[in-house]
């Protein structure tokens, strides 16, 4: 056992110089050399302040916005730290609800978005409007959900009712092979203050990936 | 189900066998010492690692010897990862200012990463420092990767050989199979994850002032170098607590679709140079087609049940036609959901793109039993080969029986001692399964653990042991790990799932190398055939659907019975 004892310590310490250290910051150097905008986080920036990532859900609650999905993610109380409460979409704690099909939080929760939405057995709502995601954090939501609150924001922005459609409709993501077809809320808000005039700012900058 | 759906499922499959194929000849010549494209950029950092370490690569060890240097190998990465966690509060690298990690999580975690299990009773992104998430994890997603390929290729020898006292040098195969295959592999999947949005920065978090005027707070880190070898070592611990779900590992379907893809690479690569090294690569087939089978399967109960939904929330006046969304993220859909779901649990990879948690209950049976079975469908880095071929001795023994002759595999006969280290490495899962979740589910501290009530309250406890135990790490994460009960025992079970089960593989590998191998002759019950892929599959069924039918009733069966009565707990 002995004889093993150098080569073993010694193994550790050179995948750790080649594996731990040199290849992520290689791939630092690299990534922020000729990736900067994916490797900073796909950051959307407008007149020059960060609004958020392309790729990370933000919580919306004003009707002048969409909203995205329910976000099951929580923060620490700003009253007492040592407690946690609700806090939709934050970027620094991702969680799901983790509950499973049969469990009364589930039924109750979702039963309370659906009656909010006004939705019903004879007239449903789109599932994505009701669930929350994986990561608490995801950017997106299905179109339908997207057709359901065009009259609402429309009605919040005096926009004509068409007009906002066609925002949606040209923030849908086309089907692919791979992924769905998918509306990125951020994206669709921007273009929507855009498009409102006035309300902030000139059309956004970004550097996210290409889908 | 779309036939979209099953088109996606197709295409990445097909492009794994694909790729499979050259690399698993590459994987060959990697492990039997040969000369590759990669050597003259590789050989002289391999001479390096070889003279600072003192291991002349020349000379082999027995079974024993090359057990206890892959023990004292796992036990120097063990300290060193506890002590890097523990001290992480005062070493450099940490912008977010964590303190150290706590002794019972720090252990958690240590063994968990040199298993190459990757369980996380922790969340990433508000636990571990920089420096832990690359010096300590990173490495070790590497190196457990490596020891895994570095024992299945020990067994793979044993068969090839004739009346040979070793099986190999571990120092040279870690050392191998770390430089050549995972090193390279990584490094092009980390820049093209980059491309596609995952973040790779030093900076801990970025702040935004969202279009309401609040804050948000984005946490980010060197995140795709992590990434790449997370799936490509069939690891799984995700940088982000939402692992792969999260959309800085998981930013787009492509991304998912390609995660998927390299999850799936080196395991069924490594069958492929199975059969090569062989010298039938029929026996490879016989062997991939038996995962493969198994794989699909799951995957389209696993698609079905979850594009059927949840009875209940339709009722509720939920739009049903999407499935069941709780837990799943948009980007991805129902399909590529599926098939990474089952392979993740397929093979000991881990990571998610959905929460397993929230399946419905015939689709979180899926992964649940994939991890029941050892994760060989078509298994881990290494413990996926070595895990089939145990079950494939335990076959020919039967198959043995069953027309009354002496069981041969690959020219080697399978003898009293051969089955019963077979036996003993097969029968180390069900107590530590079993035996956990029903001390777990008598306990109090156990239970208040739990995130859900009724039947999928034993299905997350049965869920930890069943990923614990064979490696794995994927979770039903409603249950909170991180107790000193949890920390310890789901520890124990990664510990001795990992080597408890090894030890008497390399035993195995000791005794097939002694033994002659003979030629086969019109005598010998052949595997390379469909014959034999039936027979595998049904020592499958017989060994572990019978073993855990009883738990398994108790958990996710009845489960689907009380959601179709619209039961609720």
């Amino acid at each position: 056992m002995l004889s093993h004892l150098r080569p073993a310590v010694v193994m550790i310490v050179l995948f750790t110089a080649l594996t731990g250290i040199a290849y992520p910051f290689a791939i630092t150097g690299i990534a922020q050399a000729v990736l900067k905008g994916p490797a900073g986080g796909s950051l959307v920036t407008r007149d020059g302040v960060v609004v958020g990532s392309a790729l990370v859900g933000q919580n919306f609650a004003s009707d002048r916005y969409f909203q995205g999905r329910p976000s099951a993610t929580s923060g620490p109380d700003p009253k007492d730290a040592t407690k946690t409460i609700d806090a939709p979409y934050n970027a620094a704690n991702s969680v799901g609800s983790n509950l499973g099909p049969t469990s009364q939080k589930l039924i109750d929760r979702v039963k309370a978005s659906v009656a909010a939405l006004g939705g019903s057995p004879a007239k449903p709502v789109p599932a994505d409007a009701v669930t929350t995601s994986a990561s608490g954090l995801d950017p997106d939501i299905s179109p339908a959900y997207a057709t359901i609150q065009v009259p609402r924001v429309a009605d919040a922005r005096k926009l004509p009712l068409d007009k906002v459609q066609a925002l949606v409709a040209d923030n849908t993501r086309a089907a692919g092979l791979f992924g769905e077809r998918t509306v990125n809320v951020l994206r669709l808000n921007l273009a929507l203050d855009a498009a409102s005039g006035g309300s902030p700012g000139p059309a956004a900058s970004n550097d996210a990936p290409a889908d | 189900m779309t036939v979209l759906g099953w088109l996606q499922i197709i295409t990445v499959l097909v492009a794994v066998v694909a790729a499979a194929v050259p690399l698993g000849s590459y994987i060959a010549k990697v492990m039997s010492g040969e000369r590759t494209f990669m050597t003259p950029v590789l050989a002289p950092v391999e001479r390096v690692f070889y003279a600072l370490s003192g291991v002349d690569a020349k000379r082999e060890q027995g079974w024993r010897g090359y057990t206890l240097a892959m023990l004292a190998f796992s036990a120097a990465g063990l300290f060193s990862l506890y002590a890097l966690q523990r001290l992480q509060g005062i070493l450099p690298l940490n912008p977010q200012g964590f303190d150290g990690v706590a002794p019972d999580l720090a252990f958690n975690s240590a063994v968990s990463f040199i298993t190459n299990t990757n369980w996380q009773n922790y969340g990433g992104e508000t636990t571990m420092s920089h420096l832990t998430q690359m010096a300590g994890l990173t490495v070790h997603n590497f190196v457990s990767a490596a020891t895994g390929l570095a024992m299945a290729f020990a067994l793979v020898r044993a068969f090839t050989r004739s009346e040979s006292k070793t099986i190999g040098n571990f120092w040279v195969d870690l050392t191998r199979g770390g430089l050549y295959l995972l090193l390279p592999l990584s490094i092009v999947l980390a820049l093209v994850m980059v491309a596609g949005g995952v973040p790779q920065t030093l900076l801990a978090s970025v702040e935004a002032t969202t279009l309401e005027g609040a804050k948000q707070v984005l946490s980010i880190g060197p995140v795709a170098s992590q990434e790449a070898i997370k799936e490509l070592g069939t690891n799984g611990g995700g940088f982000f607590n939402a692992n792969a779900a999260h959309p800085f590992e998981g930013p787009s379907a492509w991304i998912g679709m390609l995660e998927a893809f390299s999850l799936l690479l080196v395991p069924v690569a490594s069958v492929i140079a199975f059969g090569r090294l062989v010298g039938n690569w029929k026996e490879g087939r016989s062997i991939l087609a038996t995962m493969g089978i198994v794989l699909v399967l799951g995957i389209g109960v696993i698609y079905a049940a979850e594009t059927y939904g949840n009875p209940i929330l339709t009722g509720l006046g939920v739009d049903g036609s999407a499935g069941n969304l709780e837990g799943k993220e948009m980007r991805f859909g129902q399909a590529l959901t599926a098939l990474f779901s089952a392979g993740t649990t397929g093979t000991s990879t881990g990571s998610v793109v959905a929460m397993h948690d929230s399946f419905t209950p015939l689709g979180g049976l899926v992964p649940l039993f994939n991890m029941l079975m050892g994760c060989i469908t078509p298994g881990g880095v290494g413990a996926g080969l070595y895990g089939i071929l145990v079950v494939a001795v335990i076959t020919v023994f039967v198959a043995g029986l069953m027309v009354g002759r002496t069981p041969e595999y690959l020219g080697k006969k399978i003898e009293t001692r051969e089955m019963k280290l077979a036996m003993l490495a097969i029968l180390i899962y069900p107590p530590l399964v079993l035996g956990f979740t029903a001390a777990s589910v008598m306990l109090k501290t156990g239970l208040d653990s739990l995130n859900n009530a009724g039947p999928h309250g034993l299905s997350e406890i049965l869920y930890a042991f069943a990923s614990t135990t064979a490696n794995n790490g994927s979770a039903f994460a409603g249950l909170t790990g991180n107790t000193l009960w949890y920390n310890t025992t789901l520890g124990l079970a990664m510990f001795l799932g990992r080597f408890a089960y090894i030890v008497p593989v390399l035993a195995l590998a000791g005794s097939l190398a002694a033994k002659r191998r003979s030629p086969a002759s019109v005598g010998t019950f052949p595997t390379d055939g469909p014959l034999f892929v039936g027979l595998l599959l049904g020592v499958i069924v017989i060994l572990y659907l019978l073993q855990y039918f009883p738990a398994l009733a108790l958990g996710p069966i009845v489960e689907h019975f009380a959601m179709l009565a619209g039961k609720a707990y």
